[in-house]
């Protein structure tokens, strides 16, 4: 079923004056935006695994993560992520990058308002999705300058509770 | 010969029931369950959550069979991909036929929990889910 970028645009921009029109600072609105994909995300994990996945269920973190990084995105977004890295930093944070998302095409950030990302909204689809898989975790979205690109690219990062990361430890290696 | 027993509980994240009912009891109150032992199936259902949750971890697979036993009861579980547990005790049922059963109340809870007003921790209260889960109880396990 298709839906005109042009409606999604308009109600995502109403979507985003709406929670503007009810918090008090930018940290805020980023958090109202991902609870509401949030609850888009619990139930695109069920529907997804119950279509695409022939009921087959992820229990491994790096499965996990490449059911978010194709299955997902390919249903959100028509397509793969761009990239999937391990933070060189901490071993449970992980980063999904994509260009040019169409949620955040015709959002344009005044100055005043500094680092604020629409994405949110998609780093709640995906934190719905790991929370309600069993893999809980801090996900936010971030604008990162790539050089000999005029745009920057939009990088979900993933932080997982230590409860995951001591799960994949005692499990068998896959 | 003892009575054949039908116990089906939805459970979500928090170890909490959302949705449980007697498949065996044909009417939709509360009237006849007064000789079912009901407070020994709460316990040996809420008992075999721990078998569940390691089981879950082991397999990619929604049914999980058997899982707990207690005397002449058994626990079978089905864990969806957002870790909602079916859990149903019966009293020996082939596994094939639960695990139908199961599959077939999946396609119902997808039905309940896409709705967007539904909050997973919230019971389902829909008097149509019930109707629809007995009567897949009675096509099943009549």
């Amino acid at each position: 079923m298709q839906v005109s970028l042009s409606a999604f645009a308009y109600l995502f921009s109403e979507l985003v004056q709406y929670c503007q029109s009810r918090v008090s600072h930018i940290g805020e609105l980023e958090r109202r935006l991902e609870e509401v994909g949030y609850g888009v995300g619990v139930r695109l994990l069920e529907v997804l695994c119950f279509r695409e996945r022939g009921s087959r269920r992820e229990v491994r973190l790096l499965d996990m993560l490449k059911f978010v990084h194709s299955t997902l995105w390919r249903y959100l977004f028509g397509r793969q992520a761009r990239d999937l890295e391990q933070s060189n930093t901490a071993e449970d944070e992980y980063m999904i990058s994509d260009y040019d998302l169409f949620v955040i095409k015709f959002v344009s950030v005044p100055k005043e308002m500094g680092h604020l990302n629409c994405a949110a909204f998609v780093a709640g689809v995906v934190k719905g999705v790991l929370d309600g898989a069993g893999f809980p975790a801090r996900v936010t979205a971030h604008f990162v300058t790539v050089k000999d690109q005029p745009k920057p690219k939009t990088t979900i990062l993933m932080k997982f509770d230590p409860s995951v990361m001591q799960r994949e430890q005692r499990m068998p290696a896959s | 010969m003892a009575a054949p027993v039908l116990h089906f509980v939805v459970v979500g994240h928090d170890d909490h029931p959302i949705f449980e009912t007697d498949l065996l009891s044909k009417s939709t109150d509360a009237s006849g369950r007064e000789e079912r032992p009901q407070y020994l199936y709460h316990f040996v259902m809420h008992a075999a959550l721990d078998a569940v949750e390691e089981q879950e971890w082991s397999t990619n697979a929604m049914h999980l069979g058997v899982v707990d036993r207690f005397n002449n009861y058994q626990v079978s579980a089905f864990t969806t991909a957002g870790h909602m547990r079916f859990l149903l005790l019966h009293d020996g049922r082939g596994d094939e036929i639960v695990k139908n059963f199961f599959k077939d109340v999946y396609e119902l809870y997808l039905r309940v929990m896409l709705n967007p007003f539904f909050i997973p921790t919230a019971k389902i209260t829909s008097p149509l889910f019930q109707q629809r889960v007995k009567a897949l109880a009675r096509q099943y396990f009549r």
